[in-house]
């Protein structure tokens, strides 16, 4: 393979690393307490909201339930108000994060729907307010769980962005298609198919670790 | 009992808690009725019951866990059911509480554990060290302070979660089925560290079990709660000796042993029944247990008597024991000699053979 094939394989796998990182990033921060509210405002939660919660299940699952090529172009008016373009990289990051949003709420709230109700029950009895029940109780103890939830949104992260790549996002799912399938370079298809499995195993295999470390369950 | 001319620790007003029933015209689960309750200060105070009797929500009530849907709960002159909920959340931090199955947080270390309601009342780090470890040290855990709950015994689950109970000096302690997931030993060995703590302490402890051993063992007064009602309560040495309700009768036999097999029972005095015999069971407590009742019994009344089954125990230090014995003589001299024992003191119970 050539050094200037390499050097855009280099450039695609940085591409790909900046929508996962970002997105995964942004989807982390928003997630997370999407997550909590959905936990806590449950019937027979700490905060029950029941009208709220199935409200804000409904925006979740449509969010969920609308395939990835449509919402990136739905959503196209919206990417452009914030990146300022529509194509590229960044504005790539834009789709990624608002399909990964709901999904990291979802596993988040799993997680911390596993928490024993018998923790609360005893947090309750030592007179904790509901913020401290959350913060000291609910997060640590789900906190593998919830990493368990990264991991998987990440790497779920890594194929979508190859497709989001293939409508002008960059990064190697670009190059695939463009080198590999249009210019019929099946040498650059491999490469490209064998970065994205290494960086799959890397990312489960630090995400699991890391949950292995935190739990001691 | 003395102790009851003071101000009670805890007082339970006709309480009453109603839980919707499981569908939606089905009736309303009655989970308690018109409980009234008196614990007085540094009291040990048991409520048991059969499962589904209303125990754990009775307790639940008692820090309002659970709010009940009639009634007062007065904990230390306070009516709990009265407060804010941020005053509610400062009363709670006088009312410890352990479980059966323990709740400590999987993903904190025993100290760690300890601290959480030190750290939940905003008591700064330094303090909070200098609280916990005398308390792990009280416990017997001072060696497994920097484990994690998965490392540690049943046992010594419990004692981190009586620890943690006990972290923001409460008055009160309240024990939901605490000894019931563990052997027999270990059992043993937490209700032995319930009275230290209740005696250093003074601490007002509320016990809830199914197992009539941990009444007997521990509990100055006793409450048997039966389908969401007290159905008899007193002195635990007066329950155990006298019980009146079936439910207490039912949940004491399974503590002191005396009964015999029934088929072993009907063989031995089925061939004395017919010449005019009597299965009788006596109840000696304190003194009259070491009366020569059997030889006054054949002298004075000419009967001849036949032991079946006997048995001596103790309750907070008195003997207590019973006795089954076949009584064999004419009708009249049978009557005389119960009505003899009973002005003895000593309790009679005529059992029927089939
Ligand atoms: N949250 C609840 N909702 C509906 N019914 C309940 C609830 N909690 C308890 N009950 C009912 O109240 C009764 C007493 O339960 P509980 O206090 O748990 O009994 P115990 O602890 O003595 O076994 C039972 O009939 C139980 O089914
Ligand atoms: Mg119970």
């Amino acid at each position: 393979m050539s050094p200037e094939l390499l050097s855009l394989l280099w450039d695609s796998f940085i591409e790909t690393l900046v929508m996962v990182g970002l997105s995964g990033g942004i989807a982390t921060l928003i997630g997370i307490p999407l997550g909590l509210l959905l936990a806590v405002t449950a019937p027979g939660h700490i905060l029950a909201r029941p009208a709220f919660n199935k409200i804000l299940g409904l925006v979740v699952n449509a969010v969920r339930s609308t395939p990835f090529i449509i919402l990136m172009v739905a959503i196209i008016p919206f990417t452009r108000l914030i990146t300022g373009t529509s194509i590229g990289t960044a504005a790539a990051v834009v789709p990624l994060a608002i399909a990964a949003i709901p999904f990291v709420g979802r596993l988040v709230e799993g997680a911390l729907r596993e928490v024993d109700g018998g923790l609360i029950e005893a947090a309750q009895a030592m007179g904790a307010t509901p913020m401290q029940i959350i913060t000291k109780v609910l997060v640590p103890e789900s906190l593998p769980g919830i990493l368990n939830g990264l991991t998987i949104m990440l790497v779920s992260l890594i194929g979508f962005s190859a497709m989001a790549g293939a409508v002008g996002g960059g990064g190697l799912g670009d190059l695939g298609i463009r080198y590999g399938y249009q210019r019929f370079m099946p040498e650059v298809m491999g490469m490209v198919v064998l970065v994205l499995i290494v960086f799959v195993q890397l990312v489960q295999s630090c995400g699991d670790w890391l949950s292995r470390r935190l739990n001691h369950r | 009992m003395e102790n009851l001319q003071t101000a009670p620790m805890i007082a339970l007003n006709a309480i009453a808690k109603r839980y919707p029933g499981p569908s939606r015209d089905s009736a309303a689960v009655e989970a308690l009725s018109n409980i009234d309750l008196t614990i007085a200060e540094g009291e040990i105070f048991g409520i048991i019951g059969k499962s589904g009797a209303g125990k754990s929500t009775l307790i639940r009530c008692i820090n309002l866990l659970e709010r009940p849907s009639a009634g007062q709960v007065i904990v230390a002159g306070r009516d709990l059911t009265a407060l804010s909920d941020a005053e509610l959340r400062a009363a709670r931090r006088e009312i410890g509480m352990i479980f059966q199955h323990f709740n400590l947080l999987a993903n904190r270390t025993v100290f760690a554990n300890v601290a959480l309601p030190l750290e939940l009342a905003g008591i700064p780090r330094a303090e909070i060290a200098a609280r916990v470890d005398p308390l792990l040290e009280l416990v017997g855990l001072a060696a497994q302070r920097d484990r994690y709950p998965s490392q540690l015994s049943g046992g010594q689950k419990q004692r981190v979660g009586i620890a943690r109970a006990l972290a923001s000096r409460p008055k009160v302690l309240l024990c939901d089925e605490a000894t019931s997931a563990l052997d027999p030993e270990t059992t043993r060995s937490i209700l032995a560290l319930l009275r230290d703590i209740n005696q250093r302490l003074k601490l007002t402890i509320v016990v809830i079990t199914h197992e009539m051993q941990v009444i007997k063992d521990l509990c100055d007064r006793v409450a048997v709660l039966d389908h969401g009602r007290i159905v008899e309560s007193g002195r635990v040495f007066e329950v155990f000796t006298a019980p009146t309700q079936p439910m207490t009768k039912t949940l004491i036999a399974d503590v002191i042993g005396h009964e015999l097999p029934e088929g072993l029972l009907e063989r031995l005095a089925q061939p004395h029944l017919q010449k005019g015999g009597q299965v009788v069971r006596l109840f000696f407590t304190g003194a009259s247990a070491d009366a020569p009742l059997m030889s006054a019994l054949t002298r004075q009344f000419g009967l001849d008597v036949n032991i079946l089954h006997g048995q001596i125990d103790e309750i907070q230090g008195e003997p207590f024991g019973s006795l089954l014995v076949l009584l064999e003589g004419d009708v009249a001299n049978r009557q005389g000699a119960l009505t003899w024992l009973d002005q003895q003191g000593i309790r009679t119970e005529v059992v029927n053979v089939a």
